[in-house]
């Protein structure tokens, strides 16, 4: 805005300056003539020019303000002034606050649900590694061969941890798993195993093979079409009827398959945009240089083509992530579902809100994380390229 | 028909769709031989050397190169794009490789070769065109003519028995069009096998041992650039050169 103060206002603010004697230590360059600073204070101005500038704006502008005056302040004395932060839940009748005690007494139950309570280092250490790996997996240094054998670890470590049975420790079966670790395990393993399986549902939609287009076409649409919820009844309770009597398939597998499916299928469209927006000069020069169908697809399109769809994907990972939380019409107990569970308790009953605003900070948590890392990828992926 | 052909078309027919690309084209380029076929647009003239490696599936007739038939048999047409480079008029750079990378991929993959020894390979291709210097940048980061030099080196690295130029200089900026012409020129001279299509009229005099003028999907005429731009038989080629040569 300074720019746009006329210079000749030297006398005029050379009296502001006298008036003010104590601003003129703060600005050095203002003794002189030549770097003026614009009369009044700085965002006074800016105001004036953004948000005042127009009748319509003023009046936008009161608008927005009262709206903020009449929301702002109650939901700050809600959420921290007016809070009871621990104690029983009496303290918390009596307060007209936000009564984040039940998360202080409820915590336990809302990350790992209905997991043995004495056990529950388990689930923690189990989570702690995987978001531990999780974060070094981002991370570019890292991105070597030796990143597949720690993860190769982890993963056992996390087993051992979660079910147990060996090393001393006593065997939970995974139908008393719940909570954060549920969420975790099946939004990553979900996106983990879709990822590929929609490169080639992607891939395959695009074939010049006429059984594979219309299977991809046939899978992508089908699912597509079909609301999650169905997708996971119909894992959940249609596909072990199809299965040979005796041959049982573990329901937190089932419902892992349903989302992977459900995931792919959405995860293939947006890898289909990257495919169609690389130019056909690509495919020529790969295929003028003798490379075959994968090597031209594993070196030249997917490198391109990914990049350019990083948004979408990534939006599509977040999306799976949060709906993991339907797995709970198939029984299992997920972050969201394991809170609805807390808050049934007749004690804390009222107190419902709370547990949702909770569940749902960690849940944006980790989708505001993705989000960043996101763009840092695309940052990345993009720094040398230049078409 | 010459005995020692390494490119040969015979009867060549290609439709894309109702729309006849080709017609009865017969063409036979020996080892060692530059020909440039030059026409109007949509003669047919890129159909016809996108045919010989196959970036186009001819429907009637016979392409043979090197002795091994063009058909739908993929190892064969693998084989013969291992002998044959090409070069476009869009240059066709993978734009998120370096230069050098641009160069190494494809003998990495295809010929299996290691990797220090294509890279020493690809800078000594690099100087050829003369841009050494240029080896870790991206495509991006250079001009048009660079780019197309590097497209050349590219192929090179293949160390390919026939290149094929797709109107190499028609996608450049007037001064540019020298830089590349000169790396064209000099490998010509080298005894590569060339079939160029270009409306270079001049490189096509210095150059060719015989041009190839196409129009409507067939060759109308062909033979040496003396025969042909001083002494041109048909009435389509004479119409053709005489718009060409104006300017």
């Amino acid at each position: 805005m300074s720019k746009e103060v006329p210079t000749n206002t030297t006398t005029a603010w050379a009296a502001s300056y006298e008036e003010e004697p104590s601003q003129a230590s703060v600005p050095p360059q203002a003794n002189g003539v030549t770097a003026l600073k614009p009369l009044g204070w700085a965002p006074v101005n800016w105001a004036k020019a953004n948000l005042f500038n127009t009748p319509l704006n003023t009046a936008l502008t009161v608008l927005c303000l009262a709206i903020l005056w009449f929301t702002v302040p109650p939901m700050v004395n809600w959420l921290l002034l007016n809070a009871v932060w621990s104690g029983s839940s009496e303290a918390c009748r009596e307060a007209a606050g936000a009564c984040w005690s039940i998360i202080a007494v409820k915590h336990r139950l809302i990350f790992f649900g209905t997991y043995p309570y004495e056990e529950q280092w388990r689930p923690f250490l189990a989570c702690g590694l995987f978001v531990a790996m999780l974060g070094i997996s981002g991370v570019r240094a890292f991105w070597r061969p030796a990143l597949s054998v720690a993860w190769a670890l982890v993963l056992i470590a996390m087993g051992v941890l979660m079910w147990g049975g060996i090393l001393g420790l006593t065997y939970v079966a995974n139908d008393r798993w719940g909570g954060l670790p549920i969420t975790l395990m099946l939004s990553v393993f979900a996106i983990a195993l879709a990822f590929p399986l929609s490169i080639l549902l992607a891939l395959g939609r695009q074939s010049s093979l006429p059984a594979i287009r219309t299977f991809c076409i046939g899978f992508i649409e089908l699912m597509r079409g079909v609301p999650l919820v169905s997708v996971l009844f119909m894992a959940s309770v249609m596909f072990p009827l199809f299965l040979p009597e005796g041959v049982t398939v573990d329901k937190l597998l089932r419902a892992l398959a349903g989302l992977t499916l459900f995931t792919a299928a959405y995860l293939a469209e947006a890898v289909r945009g990257g495919l169609q927006a690389i130019p056909k000069g690509q495919y020529e020069a790969a295929d003028a240089l003798g490379l075959s169908y994968w090597q031209k697809t594993r070196l030249i399109v997917l490198p391109q083509a990914l990049r350019i769809v990083i948004p979408p994907i990534v939006n599509q990972f977040i999306s799976c992530f949060k709906d993991t939380s339907l797995v709970t019409i198939v029984g299992l107990y997920d972050l969201l579902t394991a809170a609805t569970v807390a808050t049934t308790d007749p004690e804390w009953r009222p107190y419902f809100a709370e547990v949702y605003v909770f569940a749902g900070m960690i849940f944006w948590l980790f989708c505001f994380s993705m989000s960043r890392y996101s763009q840092w990828l695309e940052r990345l992926a993009n720094r040398y390229t230049r078409r | 028909m010459t005995e020692n052909a390494i490119i040969e078309l015979r009867k060549v027919g290609k439709w894309y769709n109702s729309y006849h690309a080709l017609r009865d084209v017969s063409l036979s380029i020996g080892k060692g031989e530059k020909v440039v076929v030059c026409g109007p647009s949509g003669s047919g003239k890129s159909t016809m050397i996108r045919c010989i490696n196959r970036l186009e599936a001819h429907q009637t007739g016979h392409i043979v190169v090197d002795g091994i038939e063009l058909t739908d048999d993929v190892k064969a047409v693998e084989k013969i794009r291992r002998k044959v480079g090409m070069v476009f008029q869009n240059f066709n750079l993978f734009p998120h490789l370096t230069v050098l990378q641009n160069l190494t991929l494809a003998p990495i993959w295809v010929r299996g070769m290691a990797k220090s020894e294509i890279e020493e390979i690809a800078m000594m291709y690099l100087k050829r065109v003369r841009i050494p210097d240029q080896a870790h940048k991206f495509p991006g980061q250079l001009s048009g003519g660079q780019q197309q030099r590097v497209a050349i080196a590219r192929a090179l690295c293949m160390r390919p028995e026939i290149m094929l130029f797709d109107e190499p200089t028609s996608a450049l900026d007037p001064e540019m069009v020298k830089e590349v012409l000169d790396v064209m020129t000099e490998l010509a001279g080298e005894g590569m096998t060339m079939v160029c299509v270009t409306h270079e009229m001049g490189f096509a005099r210095q150059v060719a041992d015989s041009i190839v003028f196409m129009a409507e999907g067939s060759i109308i005429e062909s033979g040496s650039p003396a025969e042909f731009f001083e002494n041109p038989k048909s009435e389509r080629t004479r119409q053709f050169l005489g718009q060409i040569l104006e300017h």
